[in-house]
């Protein structure tokens, strides 16, 4: 048992730690490639401007003579541009900017405020965060659970005609789920008028809590709904081809001819093997989830992380996007990270120490 | 392992087959694009401006809605070589009296011009010509349009003319059509009357140089295969070439990554040890980079080219191997025909190249197939977030110009719907006929 818990804690502890390299390394890049047009020194050179220009504002700085300001203007904003390091070669800058990013340290907004009234950008971004947690939480579980109840039975009744369609209708999972949600807003919104273009919830927000409550989850629906259609027949299909593949094993023909009944059967000797490559699978479609969320929050207004960027974008607040791209890797880091520690709960492959950190 | 009598086994899979026909179709359409319109005329007739297509209305549906029944108005030309001219007079000390007659046949009921124009194109010194100008119905109704003074070259907008739509007493694109015993106000409810409309004009050229051409257009509300947008422009244009864009960017994308794969991951599982640690790393660093924001960024600092992102795209995608394909090797390694080539002295190089990787080839087939549309829709992802190529058109970036312009809410629902569509299909094929090859060539789906 104790050993068992070891090994657990080994694996976890390498994972997390190859998981924290990876965001150092996404970060890295995301710096290096906002630096290519200098982007990053020229954020920090604003910032100081800004600074030094409302030091000047003071009564006691106004009298004094324009030559004089100038001077002391420029004195002041090279003592800061060193300080800030700006006049350092760029790698030692680049250190400097790898260690504020992973301390989402991510300084002032050029545009953007946030709901509070912050200019932080840090603040602007973490604000967004609940709100995107809970749409794609809702429609990754909802999603899960679906998929993987109805490939159970579908696995059951291989063969029959709602199989066989649902393996046709595998590919709808091609076009990504914000197209899906365009679709879905002509339909329900335009053209029905039933539910609501986007947004978070109604304007005004109903006095009520529980009115509120109501209302955020109508206008969850398109979007959830998106994501559910886009990934389920392809989802369904996944889970169905490793259940039938795990059902013609040897041990699950003598389980069967045992005489066990059904459910045992699939709850003890079918799903439970599956599960390690679910999870793995489960992960990998998160991923695509976040990513996507992205455009699918663009598309339905949904005032998330996404939607945030998306307003980086449209008013070129650099700091801002840089933020949300630290953000993203993050958060995909620690999603992958908790999946982990699932998965090596779960696999007794880690438990034993066999093949430790290989996966399927 | 036969390449070719496995390929053909797709006949088998109708959806397959389907797959395959709107693959060819597009590819078909994709040619025509190139022949119709060279890249250059592309880029140059959709970056045109707005004069280039005045002559088109403006967020027109296309003109099958006809086939539905909607009975709407395409547009109407009357050319200088249609106007007659019925009277040609000297009035002395070099006026000139032409009268001219454009007349044209609206055979529609239900539905009324979006707007009503004469382009005029004339010379002159000192005094410009003046045009009397006189609407006259089907039915011989007799609507004075006014005088108009045609300086130069220049558009008259009768539909905008304050003037007239007192005298008609509504917008004048519905008062000038309108059937004065059909329906009530307003339009939906009020009829067109169908038959030959005319316009008269009473042209006074007051210089013995002076020259005028004149054109009318009555712009109608459908237009082309796929409508106009909100700058005139004819969607066809951006929808044809959207073709060969996204399959050149799928294509090329899933092309060299797939190859990338196959040969790292045979490098690291033929070499083992650290450098397969090192490459098994990177494949899960690329599993989880943030591979969209990335792209976001490059295409806010650097460039917004569609190259520029496709090389970006494959650059990230070149951190690393497959898993899935390093399984495969781990286990090829083994087989006798490669214990044979260490035999007789072949070189890590040449095993890999030339006796692991193509013995996979054929199983990483459907995966490419299947890795097209994603690209494809990767483009279309970056083109609603704006960041789509600012010359290119691309079926993304017109989803994004109607979705930005409110087509959803305006109900100019074939803005979207139509390269929606055609993504949709692309998409489809490709997965259609990389579904079935992956249940062809991966043996383990075969039976199921």
């Amino acid at each position: 048992m104790l050993e068992n818990l070891r090994r657990v804690g080994i694996y976890v502890a390498v994972r997390g730690f190859l998981l924290f390299f990876t965001v150092v390394v996404a970060i890295w890049l995301v710096i290096l490639i906002a630096n290519m047009g200098g982007v990053m020194d020229k954020i920090i050179e604003s910032q100081i401007r800004e600074q030094v220009g409302l030091m000047f504002l003071n009564p006691d700085l106004q009298q004094l003579p324009e030559a004089m300001r100038r001077e002391l203007y420029d004195r002041q904003v090279e003592i800061l541009r060193r300080q800030y390091g700006l006049d350092r070669p760029f790698y030692e800058r680049a250190a400097r900017y790898l260690l504020n990013g992973i301390t989402l340290n991510f300084g002032m907004a050029e545009k953007l405020t946030s709901d509070t009234g912050s200019k932080q950008v840090r603040l602007i971004l973490v604000e967004r965060l609940p709100h995107t947690l809970l749409l794609w939480g809702t429609g990754q579980l909802l999603l899960f659970f679906a998929s993987v109840f109805f490939a159970l039975i579908l696995s059951r009744r291989y063969g029959s005609l709602a199989d066989r369609l649902v393996v046709a209708l595998a590919p709808t999972s091609a076009p990504p789920a914000w197209f899906y949600g365009i679709l879905l807003i002509l339909v329900f919104a335009s053209l029905l008028k039933v539910l609501p273009y986007g947004g978070f919830v109604d304007a005004p927000p109903p006095p009520t809590r529980l009115g509120y409550v109501l209302s955020v989850l109508k206008h969850m629906i398109l979007p959830v709904l998106a994501v559910f259609v886009n990934a389920i027949f392809a989802s369904i299909y996944n889970w169905r081809t490793f259940f039938l593949i795990y059902s013609s094993e040897d041990y699950v023909e003598l389980a069967r001819a045992k005489g066990l009944p059904g459910r045992t059967l699939e709850r003890r000797y079918i799903l439970r093997p599956t599960l390690p490559p679910i999870v793995t699978n489960f992960t990998m479609s998160m991923i695509a989830v976040w990513m996507g969320g992205i455009i699918t929050e663009t598309v339905f207004s949904w005032p998330g992380l996404g939607r945030r960027l998306y307003e980086a974008i449209g008013q070129n607040d650099t700091p801002v996007i840089v933020g949300a791209n630290v953000i993203y890797g993050y958060l995909l880091a620690i999603s992958v990270f908790f999946l982990d520690i699932l998965y090596a709960v779960l696999d007794p492959r880690v438990r034993v120490g066999a093949a430790g950190g290989q996966r399927l | 392992m036969n390449l070719w009598a496995r390929l053909k086994e797709l006949r088998r899979y109708p959806s397959a087959v389907i797959g395959l026909v709107v693959v060819g179709l597009l590819v078909l359409m994709s040619i025509y694009a190139l022949i119709r319109y060279p890249y250059s005329e592309a880029i140059r007739l959709w970056r045109a401006g707005e004069l280039t297509w005045i002559e088109n209305p403006r967020n027109a549906a296309p003109f099958w809605y006809n086939w539905f029944g909607a009975d709407l108005p395409t547009t109407v030309k009357v050319g200088p070589e249609q106007a007659r001219v019925v009277l040609e007079e000297n009035l002395g000390g070099g006026t000139r009296r032409r009268v001219l007659l454009l007349s044209f046949d609206y055979p529609w009921r239900k539905g009324f011009p979006q707007e009503l124009a004469l382009f005029y194109e004339g010379t002159f010194t000192r005094t410009p010509p003046q045009a009397v100008l006189t609407w006259r119905t089907p039915d011989g109704r007799e609507i004075p349009l006014g005088t108009q003074t045609l300086r130069g070259s220049g558009r008259y907008l009768i539909s905008g003319d304050s003037v007239v739509a007192k005298r008609v007493g509504t917008e004048p694109r519905v008062g000038l059509f309108r059937d004065p015993w059909g329906g009530a106000d307003g339009e939906g409810k009020a009829r067109a009357l169908p038959g030959r409309y005319e316009l008269w004009v009473d042209l006074y050229l007051f210089e013995p140089e002076s020259t005028v051409s004149l054109k009318l257009v009555v712009y109608g509300q459908l237009h082309g295969w796929a409508g106009t947008d909100h700058l005139r422009r004819d969607i066809t244009i951006a929808l044809l070439w959207g073709g060969p864009i996204a399959i050149a960017f799928g294509m090329s994308a899933a092309l060299i990554l797939t190859f990338w794969y196959l040969t790292i991951s045979a490098i690291g599982a033929w070499f083992g040890g650290w450098v397969d640690a090192l490459i098994d790393r990177l494949t899960e660093l690329r599993m989880i980079l943030p591979t969209l924001p990335i792209l976001i960024m490059v295409g806010m600092f650097w460039s917004r080219s569609i190259w520029l992102i496709l090389a970006v795209i494959i650059l990230l995608g070149l951190i690393g191997g497959s898993k899935g394909y390093r399984a495969m090797y781990l286990q090829a390694r083994s087989f006798p025909y490669i214990e044979a080539a260490r035999a007789y002295g072949a070189g890590s190089m040449r095993i890999i190249l030339r006796y692991l990787v193509p013995r996979f080839l054929p199983l990483v087939i459907p995966a490419f197939v299947s890795a097209i549309p994603s690209y494809v829709f990767l483009e279309a992802s970056l083109a609603i977030l704006g960041l789509g190529d600012p010359l290119l058109p691309t079926w993304g970036k017109v989803i994004q110009d109607a979705y930005s312009r409110g087509a959803l809410f305006l109900g100019y629902y074939y803005w979207i719907l139509i390269p929606g569509a055609l993504l949709l299909i692309t998409g489809m094929g490709f997965a259609f006929v990389g579904f079935a090859l992956d249940r062809i060539f991966n043996p383990r789906l075969r039976s199921l």
